[in-house]
């Protein structure tokens, strides 16, 4: 038989960026423990559709872990009590019967509040734009092994790679710094041939967008790397630095 | 090299690098305070020698007075930067907190405690000043005397420093603002160690372990070091 669980919501309720917030209570009965967090979340909106008040906004979209659109800080951690999983990861059989959950969005000065649970991450989009990528001319694709990658260095690139941009890891930060998100993008293309050869100017490049944009400095707390659903290991973040400082030294 | 302090990580720069720095004077200032307890742990007729004959060479050395002025800029560089980074820290932050609070698991307590812990090591400095550097140094007047005391073979004269070391650790209230002084500082420094390199960029997921176990181990040495000096001149001299 299908376990179900009865618990109180405290949600994030904001109509717009520049209004003031409230938490508000919802109570919810017979949740599946199998459902996703998500779909929890689901069930709250039409609860609230068929009492004729205005449905949560929150993000989400491939609702299977990998395209870093869903956000959410849960009960004092970003992507809820789980380790390593986004949100839409997250299962209601991680919380207890009876229990509150309070549910509130990313908050730091560079990732505004747009409605309700919603912030803008376009920062995240704007540091990519600065240098986040490899200058591709068109042509006759080369045989991939003409150029050989050792497969550490391959590995690494890949774990750095798989960095969604979900912005967890400046939800955590006491410092609103956005360094592993940055450290992640610059180091998976430094680390290969084909992006080296930008990395000095990428490396200044995506660092001033990301001081220009207001998020903060980093002191090695090391929240973001614990609270990051792809493990995303501190250790990009003095690659960039290493980066960054050594295409400083030589200006 | 140009605009490199505008950076957030050339300010970080200037934080790591001074901190170093100021390591490095901690081990000299230790090495130093050694002398209180070494000549009677080594069995010398006379206490207090040992430490005299230190104070004299650091009063008198050439090297000395041109690296205390640098001591200084690194010290002011330290705190001043730590108030600037901090307060660009909390307006990134923005102003509205997590009603759910912080529950990450794993996080150091003095990783996310460094300005609390710097301010307690602050205001331990302010009196350590006062107490020992402004009295040695003449600024205020304190009745030692002068002493005689070996110094590299020959006899020299100087203040009775250690008088004034061993008459001031006599208030045990001041021994245990020393220990608290210390303990922020081993705090401050097991986060700040390693965070330093991290910072430089040298780390990788090998030399992350490494750094973090050296800082503690100098933590351990320099805090504990300078607490049981404290400790030592209360309860056995």
């Amino acid at each position: 038989m299908e376990k179900t669980i009865n618990i109180t919501l405290k949600v994030w309720r904001q109509n717009g960026p520049k209004e003031k917030g409230r938490f508000e209570t919802y109570k919810l009965d017979k949740v599946s423990i199998d459902s996703s967090f998500l779909e929890m979340l689901d069930m709250v909106n039409e609860q609230l559709i068929n009492e004729y008040k205005e449905p949560v906004a929150f993000d989400h979209d491939c609702r299977e872990g990998i395209c870093g659109m869903c956000s959410l800080y849960i009960n004092g951690r970003p992507h809820g009590p789980d380790d390593d999983v986004t949100t839409c990861q997250l299962h209601m059989r991680k919380f207890k019967d009876g229990q509150t959950i309070t549910i509130e969005p990313w908050r730091s000065a560079a990732f505004p509040v747009i409605k309700d649970l919603i912030v803008d991450r376009r920062a995240f989009d704007k540091i990519i734009a600065a240098g986040g990528y490899v200058s591709v001319n068109t042509g006759g694709v080369p045989d991939a092994n003409s150029i050989a990658i050792p497969k550490v260095d391959a590995d690494e690139a890949m774990d750095s790679a798989s960095c969604i941009g979900c912005g967890a890891c400046v939800a955590a930060c006491k410092n609103g710094s956005a360094m592993l998100f940055v450290s992640a993008k610059v180091s998976h293309l430094a680390m290969l041939p084909q992006g080296r050869v930008e990395g000095a100017r990428r490396a200044k490049a995506m660092v001033a967008k990301m001081d220009e944009l207001g998020f903060g400095n980093c002191t090695n707390t090391g929240a973001c790397e614990v609270e990051c659903p792809k493990n995303i290991s501190l250790s990009n973040i003095a690659r960039l630095n290493r980066e960054f400082l050594s295409a400083k030294f030589q200006d | 090299m140009s605009n490199l302090l505008t950076a957030s990580i050339g300010r970080k720069l200037l934080m790591s690098v001074s901190g170093l720095f100021l390591i490095l004077f901690l081990f000299v200032h230790l090495t130093l305070n050694s002398f209180l307890l070494l000549d009677k742990v080594l069995g010398f007729k006379e206490v207090g020698q040992m430490f005299n004959a230190g104070v004299h060479f650091m009063g008198t050395n050439p090297l000395i007075k041109v690296i205390e002025p640098m001591l200084a800029l690194g010290f002011l560089i330290h705190i001043i930067y730590s108030v600037i980074l901090t307060v660009q820290n909390m307006k990134a932050r923005g102003p509205q907190s997590y009603a759910s609070g912080n529950k990450t698991s794993d996080v150091e307590f003095a990783s996310q405690n460094m300005l609390v812990l710097g301010i307690v090591i602050f205001s331990f400095l302010a009196v350590h000043i006062m107490n020992f550097y402004m009295r040695m140094k003449g600024f205020i007047t304190w009745e030692a005397g002068e002493v005689e005391f070996p110094f590299f073979g020959s006899m020299a004269k100087g203040e009775n420093a250690y008088a004034l070391v061993h008459e001031t650790f006599k208030v045990l209230p001041i021994v245990l603002l020393y220990i608290v002084g210390s303990v922020a500082l081993a705090f401050h420094l097991s986060h700040g160690f390693w965070s330093s390199f991290q910072t430089i960029g040298w780390n990788n997921s090998k030399w992350m372990p490494r750094l973090k176990c050296l800082s503690n181990i100098l933590a351990i040495i320099l805090g504990g070091g300078f607490s049981v000096i404290a400790l030592a001149q209360y309860l056995f001299f």
